[in-house]
């Protein structure tokens, strides 16, 4: 084998390659590599693709249950519904591509979700996106919103998926990063699931879907590194989606799925044939051998190197069973998309890529995939934020006022402008739509059952404290699963970070993980699927720290759920849980008193499922029918979405306590929820049975929200404040100022 | 009552609008791929919602040129029921059976909501489970609904009353000219809209609205029939 280019220890770090981690390559190949090799170890083994830094961290978190039929290490994790069905799911960062390019970084990045779902025989049903920008007044934020909503919008929406929940947030940390988490779930039949780990020797590995072209070459790479003023350049380096292929790819996969004809599928993500042909072939212990000369090409003269690295969307390489091939064939060529024998299964554990009659890469394969470089990064402990007591932050001079400017500021303000450009209705199972608690989707053709989708995080919480930050993220999205009146089944965890090798980025990491690990197994919730997004950072400034944490719950009874909605005149509303005290970290904190200090409000898991079993319980036997938890904003907040939502006024004492506690303060593990007076008397005593604080709030009825001693707004007043701040920003004709100016 | 759905490429709501059928009538419709080139004997033909062919060119050009649409040309000039849903109106336009064009929304932006419709013509084989001005609910989800035609077509429709449903109480969501959100033919026979009625066809919808219009179309084409 001959080098034409000279491996020189620039092109090493180029291609992200560290100087140590390049010793380790020559030793595993005893030479020096070509440059596609080099491309392919720099693909294989950047943070994104190997986990490198992060591996270590993730093997802590609890990954089996009852109902887990495949946890982390497949495209998407795989959950029992029961019934021999199974839902499919995971979430993953689209982050650096979204901030070079937001519509189509955006866009591939819900395609290579869906995919990722589909690649496993389930037919998507559901999506989310957790979207976090810069301070509204930082000039590139506007621009990125409208591109990254569009983006979402444009790929799921012609794709065909319903978009059901999500997270919108600003904050000037991310103002050269913004996050784009995207998340899908899929149904599938328990015994109809599809894996990567290639079986046989000597079978075809064939191509399927989309053309190969130059776009995402080095994607993955760059994902890995850190933004600086040449970000421009790599524009070329994000792919470009077609979702009409991917619709079509989607209906062929699952058509080809039930021929028998797949042994092994694996969908062509980060480093496109490089990683999914290594995936697979170490999976199952193999050797792959490809032929580069039989991919099909939409550009000419495409070097190896180019084939290997390339991201073009909308691809996936399969082993087939060789006597299905006609048949195979048949489909693909019925849904306009390529079908091409590019290799084989061997026995020898190589990788091993053939171009033009050469052989240009002969790696071992178990040491580019699962067995690729780990560190055990060097990391300090976050210095704990002290304490801020209520009394050390002055009280509102006027609540209602208070409560106006949390309902119209940017982080708590309606999203009806963004999700409304999402389909959120197409397959006519949703029953319900972004703006409550959690998306809740029937399971098709199911007489009874639906599950519910959220993705949490509140990033101020993590700043101030990553540990119970992750907690608090895994505690809120089981909250809001539970204030649907859904069983949380399973969670996927998309971890945004900063660059690990700096220690105080990766003590966050560290510290979140055992948060989030901590309260999944409190909650026997435990993580399924996932992805590590790391580097996120711009001139040497990190993002918070967000380790958005989407969950799935199941509803066995889809009569019996609760909405934010459904507030009837006459309705008798309690407080579950304790009155408000904690204001540190808070959002009335940053968006009335612009100051981001304090510890978050304490994680106590048990006190979460006590409260959240309760409500579950009188959600699931009818009586309570309206639901909201309480998190950003706390009680008043809480109340009053559920007012203008349904349009219908409150008349409400909260308690005794300091003002903005008890209306803003945002203890954990609590809920609003509504119940006709028939019913009082019975949820009172099982309370007190339970040993679940309730505190009755008032009834409701009228055209205002009351809160005695405190506010009277009419609901229409809070209406307007909600829904304007959005479309206003985004048409131009306000610039509010951001949220700690 | 038999049925059938035009199945191409691209499309995504054909799912919603065989559940819907399935519901309805009770019995699946019958599914027609984009290369056939004749229509099984049916009491209605729906061209379904989506994106065919990814709205590359224009939304509906490409699949207006397909081998099915003429066989759905034919069968219109029959006077076969045919009912075009969102993607489906335009596809419809596209192939001439109906007049006028679906521009880029005003906004330029997709819009995914809940409109009200006004049945202004419920005389037709589309309509008349709905009373005359009846406000009817229904979702939208589109990024090319605004409907145009010049000023001769436009007056054409409404002498002739083939305007079926209109935006109401000012929730057109495209800026659709004189709020026009669905017309028939001349022969009263094809009928485009870009609102989803098969999205609101059972209590978990929300509603029921949208049946009536398959109501009336299968009932019509039975009387027609019996």
């Amino acid at each position: 084998m001959t080098a034409e280019t000279e491996i020189t220890p620039e092109l090493v770090a180029a291609h992200g390659i560290k100087s140590e981690e390049y010793q380790r390559v020559l030793g595993l190949i005893g030479r020096e590599p070509t440059l596609t090799e080099l491309g392919i170890f720099s693909a294989m083994w950047n943070e994104h693709c190997s986990y490198k830094s992060s591996k270590r961290w993730l093997r802590t978190l609890p990954t089996k249950g009852e109902r887990v039929i495949q946890g982390p290490g497949e495209n998407a994790g795989v959950v029992d519904i029961g019934d021999g069905l199974c839902v499919v799911f995971k979430m993953e960062s689209h982050n650096h591509p979204s901030y070079i390019e937001p519509y189509q970084g955006a866009a591939t990045g819900v395609g290579g979700i869906l995919r990722d779902v589909f690649t496993m025989g389930a037919r998507p049903i559901a999506a989310m996106n957790a979207l976090r920008f810069g301070a509204p007044d930082h000039p590139k934020t506007r621009h990125l919103v409208a591109g990254v909503v569009s983006g979402v919008g444009g790929y799921g929406n012609s794709f065909g998926v319903p978009t059901v929940g999500g997270e919108v947030n600003f904050h000037a940390r991310y103002n050269g990063n913004c996050l784009v988490n995207a998340f899908a779930a899929g149904l599938a039949r328990t015994d109809a699931i599809f894996y990567s780990e290639a079986k046989g020797v000597g079978l075809p590995v064939v191509y399927l879907g989309a053309k190969t072209g130059r776009d995402g070459v080095g994607g993955a790479t760059m994902a890995s590194a850190e933004f600086d003023e040449t970000i421009e350049e790599k524009r070329p380096t994000v792919q470009v989606g077609d979702p009409f292929t991917e619709k079509c790819l989607l209906e062929a996969c699952l058509e080809l799925m039930q021929t028998g004809a797949v042994i092994a599928i694996q969908d062509m993500g980060a480093a496109g044939l490089t990683c999914s042909a290594v995936e697979m072939g170490a999976k199952g212990d193999l050797g792959i051998e490809l032929d580069l000369g039989a991919v099909p090409v939409r550009e000419a003269k495409m070097t190896a190197y180019e084939m290997m690295l390339s991201e073009s969307q909308e691809r996936m390489l399969m082993v087939l069973d060789p006597g299905k091939r006609d048949v195979a064939e048949a489909i693909f060529v019925k849904w306009g998309l390529d079908f091409a024998i590019v290799g084989k299964t061997t026995d020898d554990k190589r990788f091993r890529v053939l171009f033009e009659g050469r052989e240009v890469a002969n790696l071992p394969i178990k040491e580019l995939g699962d067995e690729a470089p780990e560190y055990d990064r060097p990391w300090v402990e976050p210095k704990p934020r002290p304490v801020l007591a209520a009394a050390d932050v002055p009280s509102p001079r006027d609540c209602g006022a208070a409560l106006l400017s949390l309902l119209a500021s940017p982080d708590l303000c309606s999203r009806r402008w963004v999700f409304e450009q999402y389909d959120t209705i197409i397959q006519g199972n949703s029953l319900q739509r972004p703006g409550g608690d959690a998306g809740v989707v029937r399971v098709d053709g199911h007489p009874s059952k639906a599950l519910a989708f959220t993705s949490d995080v509140t990033p101020r919480y993590c700043e101030a404290d990553p540990f119970r930050g992750g907690a608090q993220a895994v505690a809120e999205c089981w909250r809001n699963l539970t204030a649907v009146g859904a069983e949380p089944l399973a969670a996927t965890d998309n971890l945004n970070f900063g660059n690990p090798e700096k220690p105080e980025l990766m003590g966050q990491f560290v510290k979140a993980v055992e948060g989030i690990g901590a309260a999944c197994t409190a909650l026997s919730f435990p993580i399924v699927s996932g992805n590590v997004s790391l580097y996120n950072e711009t001139h040497g400034q990190a993002i918070l720290p967000t380790p958005t944490i989407g969950g799935v719950g199941l509803i066995e009874d889809r009569a019996r759920t609760a909405r934010v909605d459904s507030l009837r005149d006459g309705d008798v509303l309690f407080l579950v849980g304790r009155d408000g005290t904690h204001l540190g970290a808070s959002a009335y904190l940053a968006t009335i008193e612009g100051r981001e200090e304090g510890a978050p409000p304490p994680v106590d898991l048990e006190e979460e499922k006590r409260h959240g079993d309760f409500v579950r319980g009188f959600i699931r036997d009818g009586a309570i029918r309206t639901c909201h938890d309480l998190s950003d904003g706390g009680l008043a907040v809480a109340i009053a979405e559920i007012c203008m939502a349904s349009r219908l006024g409150a008349t409400v004492e909260a308690g005794e306590g300091a003002d903005h506690a008890i209306l803003f303060g945002e203890d954990q593990g609590r809920y609003v929820v509504a119940l006709s007076e028939a019913e009082v008397g019975r949820f009172e005593s099982a309370a007190a049975e339970a040993g679940v604080p309730i505190r009755r709030l008032g009834a409701a009825g009228g055209e205002r929200l009351s809160i005695a001693g405190r506010l009277d707004l009419t609901v229409r007043a809070m209406t307007v404040a909600h829904e304007s701040w959005f479309p206003s920003y985004m048409s131009g004709t306000v610039l509010e100022p951001s949220a700690a100016a | 009552m038999k049925t059938a759905v035009v199945l191409l490429p691209g499309l995504n709501r054909d799912r919603d609008m065989i559940a819907a059928l399935t519901t309805i009538t009770g019995k699946a419709p019958l599914t027609v791929w984009q290369t056939e080139t004749a229509l099984p004997d049916v009491d209605l033909v729906v061209v379904p919602g989506g994106f065919s062919f990814g709205d590359y060119l224009r939304a509906g050009a490409i699949a207006a040129r397909s081998p099915v649409m003429r066989a759905v040309a034919e069968a219109a000039a029959k006077g076969v029921p045919v009912l075009g849903v969102c993607n489906g109106f335009q596809i419809l336009c596209e192939a001439g059976l109906l007049p006028g064009a679906l521009m880029r929304n005003a906004a330029l932006r997709f819009v995914c909501r809940e409109v009200k419709l006004e049945v202004t013509n419920a005389r037709t084989r589309f309509s008349t489970a709905y009373r005359q001005g009846q406000i009817i609910r229904c979702p939208v989800a589109h990024h090319d609904g605004n409907y145009f035609a010049d000023e001769a077509t436009l007056k054409g429709l409404q002498d002739n009353d083939r305007i079926v449903f209109r935006y109401a109480e000012g929730t057109n969501p495209n800026g659709a000219i004189n709020d026009i959100a669905g017309i028939v033919n001349a022969a009263g026979n094809v009928l485009g809209m870009m609102p989803h009625p098969e999205n609101l066809i059972e209590p978990e919808h929300g509603g029921t609205d949208g049946r009536g219009i398959f109501e009336s179309a299968l009932g019509a084409s039975q009387s027609v029939a019996a």
